[in-house]
């Protein structure tokens, strides 16, 4: 089973380097980034995403089954935000013929 | 062929194990599950029916005569919600599903019975607030809740709908969580991936969809009744709010929510099919990997319900693309199924009657599809009857019609008895000659113009409508036989036997009825499916 | 060869491995689903932050950062005592596992009573969408968009929390009737599982909410 390969203080160094990217984060919103503050903070948020399913989640040592299901909601929510926002980026790309503005 | 001595029904099976309303409905019992859900279904079938006779009344007049326009308004909403939600979204996963997958894969339940049973609660729960909505005054925004209107301006039955809908949604995904935990991990010794019926293939992909778009429309339906309920704002264009951002959260479910309709229907042709031409199926790797493509590419496509929407004309194009690529792994189905009959041995039984009837009107369904994602075709015929007739001929021509097939296939394994054949062929045969009455007469009125949610009409467009209302009184005919046919044999059709069809699957090698435990000792699967050439026909 | 007399196993499974691995299959199915049901929020306020972006920074500025902060840290480290607790179920060591699952309880309270006295603050300010909404600022009907979705999104985020308190609860009355043992603690681990994805979804949404312009 999973647990039997994560000690302790694996958990406990996980959890400082979570504290550690938690400073980042609010460090980095001081920052003059303008429009990569966002790129910036889901970055932060994907590395801590990953630190707690790898390792509180037990994904590192759950093969390869356990590691897609993991994933495909995320890659699916990537699907709708994608698409849906490809709507409201690219409104007034096309001209629409005469007559229909 | 001689007539068994004693009667086969004496055998203990999971109808007599135990009696009692208690017994039933405290069941973990996948067979007695599905039974509920037959039942529940049932109901709900002929409720959605009944708005379907009012509308059709309606329309058999030019002029709005037989109700008010807000009345209208709630019967084809109702229609819609009750048609699509409680029944064919449940209708052959929850009741064949949940009967057979279990005996198909040699196991015992499912993964989790228990959830199994909650799940049937909850659709009921769902139901019961959806049918308080419908008895305190109705809902008039369309099934398909578009804002502003639920969320600002409908005077109706919003919130208790919404809410009812909401709550059935979990019964899906509650459903679907089973099937793909039951099928990797409760199969019988010897049942590989690519040993396992199609039907069950069918399934997996049918939760798939469940699973990943059912969630969404669970909280578009929650932020449309934080809205109503306090003003928060977020479709409400006064604010800034775009009513678009519920478009794109509801289709996202909502047109997954069409293969959640299709594809179960699909995994029961496979089983007619092979079983009534006894032959292997044509191409099962590709039928397996269609099923799974259908339901992938099923969540890319959602945006061609909203091409004259306001949608950027840059996003149509990409959803039009998407749309023609969808079509294909159906397209792939239908080849090998017609295949698989090509040299078959045929035989004309109901489920196969249903079966071919599938075929051809599924084609019709599917081809009118691909009209309707080329962008300047829609731009004509959106919320036109067209697009009702595109609808009708795959929910009902296609999912409805696989419905019976397998509901009339799989009785005996279900009840230990046989349906009465001549009745079952007759009924099949009106429902194909009511059902294109019904609905070709749309394409028809839809082309020319008419649009769909009105109750008036122009003139010209009376005698189209007055066919349709024709064949839907015989459609409805084709439904009510079946009715009282099945529940005849109950008590006396002709005892059925392990194998009535001598047909190949697990389910076919335990008693009619199973036991509760389904087998005696998990059995050891050795070949592949569907090899009939092997099975010696008696 | 496992003590079967002390591992219940289900009728429907053949072995406890096979219950084991079908229950965590299972709680990652869901687990997916829950990210497609928060998703849609994150959609709406994708489209809307892209649309309005000064409106948002303005609204977001509102929310107190030290308490967003505290409440990050404070859900970061009941992540840890749930590690912790699943850790000691593992190891069949049911005291520990009791002190984790009561410390991740009080640290998940502490959270959501934070979280409440922050609901409690925008009330004061009037800063709670709907008729008594008011934001002195260049944009305010769109900066009651930004605080809809801070309302609608932790107020989700705050349900699935006080799910998962009750649960763990529940947890504790079992663990301390011996249900748990290093053969068996299944529903400890599962229920492990949603309380870090409930972190998960935390982790994003405090910089989407809080930090969207502090430069």
């Amino acid at each position: 089973m999973a647990g039997r390969t994560i000690s302790v203080g694996m958990y406990v160094l996980v959890y400082v380097v979570l504290m550690a990217l938690l400073a980042a984060t609010v460090g980095a919103a001081y920052l003059h980034l303008g429009n990569l503050t966002i790129v910036a903070a889901l970055t932060i948020a994907v590395a801590k995403t990953s630190l707690i399913l790898l390792y509180f989640m037990h994904i590192r040592f759950s093969g390869r089954r356990l590691w897609v299901f993991a994933v495909v909601g995320f890659l699916w929510l990537a699907i709708l935000l994608t698409l849906a926002m490809t709507d409201y980026l690219s409104r007034g790309w096309l001209p629409l013929p005469a007559g229909w503005e | 062929m001689s007539h068994h001595h004693h009667d086969p029904l004496d055998h203990e099976h999971y109808l007599n194990v135990s009696y009692g309303v208690k017994s039933w409905l405290l069941t973990r019992d996948h067979k007695r599950i599905a039974l509920l859900y037959l039942i529940s279904i049932t109901l709900f079938f002929f409720l959605g029916g009944l708005f379907a006779v009012l509308i059709r009344l309606e329309l058999l007049t030019p002029k709005g005569d037989f109700v008010q326009a807000e009345t209208y308004n709630k019967l084809f909403t109702m229609h819609g919600l009750i048609m699509i939600f409680f029944f064919l979204i449940p209708s052959i996963p929850a009741v064949l599903g949940n009967f057979l997958i279990p005996l198909m894969i040699g196991a015992r339940d499912l993964a989790f019975p228990r959830l199994n049973l909650l799940s049937w609660y909850i659709f009921i729960i769902g139901g019961i607030f959806t049918l308080t909505a419908v008895v305190t005054g109705g809902v008039d925004t369309g099934w398909t809740f578009y804002t502003p209107y639920s969320s600002t301006y409908s005077n109706s039955a919003v919130v208790l709908t919404a809410l009812g809908v909401f709550i059935t949604g979990f019964s899906s995904i509650l459903t679907g969580i089973n099937f793909i935990v039951t099928t990797h991990k409760m199969r019988a010794p010897g049942m590989t991936w690519f040993r396992l019926p199609l039907f069950v293939w069918a399934h997996y992909a049918t939760s798939i969809i469940f699973v990943l778009g059912t969630p969404v429309l669970a909280i578009s339906i929650v932020l449309v009744g934080l809205e109503r309920i306090f003003g928060i704002g977020i479709f409400d264009p006064r604010l800034g709010g775009d009513p678009l951002l519920f478009q794109h959260l509801f289709w996202f479910y909502s047109h997954p929510a069409v293969y959640i309709m299709i594809l179960p229907a699909m995994g029961v042709m496979s089983e007619v099919i092979t079983c009534f031409a006894r032959k292997k199926i044509f191409g099962y790797n590709a039928v397996a990997f269609s099923s799974l493509a259908i339901a992938i590419l099923g969540f890319l496509v959602w945006g061609h319900h909203m091409f004259v929407s306001g949608q950027s004309e840059f996003e149509g194009l990409i959803f039009s693309a998407l749309s023609f690529m969808v079509a294909i792994p159906s397209a792939v189905k239908v080849f090998n199924w017609t295949a698989t009959l090509y040299k078959g041995s045929i035989s004309f039984h109901a489920p196969m009657l249903y079966a071919l009837g599938f075929i051809g009107l599924f084609t019709v369904g599917g081809l009118t599809g691909l009209f309707l994602a080329t962008l300047a075709v829609d731009v004509h015929v959106h919320d036109t009857y067209f697009i009702i007739a595109h609808f009708h001929y795959i929910m009902v021509g296609g999912a409805v019609m696989a419905y019976f097939a397998g509901i009339h296939y799989w009785w005996p394994k279900i009840t230990g008895r046989m349906y009465p054949e001549t009745w079952a062929r007759l009924a099949a045969v009106i429902v194909f000659v009511g059902f294109n009455l019904t609905f070709f007469p749309q394409f028809i009125l839809g082309y020319l113009g008419m649009p769909r949610r009105y109750y008036a009409y122009p003139d010209e467009f009376q005698v189209l409508n007055v066919l349709s209302t024709a064949g839907a009184s015989i459609l409805g005919v084709g439904y009510l036989i079946p009715l009282i046919y099945l529940l005849w044999s109950l008590r006396y059709g002709r005892v059925a036997g392990t194998n009535p069809w001598n047909a190949t699957g697990l389910e076919w090698q335990t008693p009619s009825p199973p036991s509760t435990e389904n087998f005696e000792a998990p059995p050891r699967v050795e070949g592949e499916a569907y090899e009939y050439e092997e099975v010696k026909v008696a | 060869m496992p003590d079967v007399t002390t591992t219940p196993v289900a009728v429907q499974f053949d072995d406890a491995e096979q219950q084991r691995e079908s229950a965590t299959i299972g709680m990652w199915v869901f687990l997916a689903t829950e990210v497609m049901f928060f998703g849609g929020m994150f959609l709406g306020y994708a489209v809307y932050r892209s649309s309005y972006p000064m409106a948002f920074g303005e609204a977001s500025r509102r929310l107190d950062i030290v308490l967003g902060t505290l409440n990050t840290a404070i859900l970061l480290t009941s992540s840890l005592t749930m590690a912790m607790a699943v850790h000691a179920a593992h190891q069949g060591k049911r005291r520990q596992l009791v002190g984790f699952l009561i410390g991740t309880i009080v640290l998940g309270s502490a959270f959501l009573g934070i979280k409440f006295y922050e609901y409690f603050q925008k009330f004061e300010e009037h800063l709670v969408p709907g008729r008594g909404f008011a934001l002195e600022g260049a944009d305010p009907r769109h900066s009651q968009l930004f605080f809809s979705f801070y309302f609608a999104m932790t107020g989700m985020h705050a349900v699935h929390m006080i799910i998962g308190i009750v649960m763990m609860g529940v947890l504790i009355v079992f663990a301390l009737r011996g249900k748990y043992s290093e053969r068996y603690y299944n529903p400890v681990e599962m229920a492990g599982l949603y309380w870090h994805f409930v972190d998960i979804v935390w982790v994003f949404l405090f910089p989407l909410l809080y930090l969207v312009e502090r430069a």
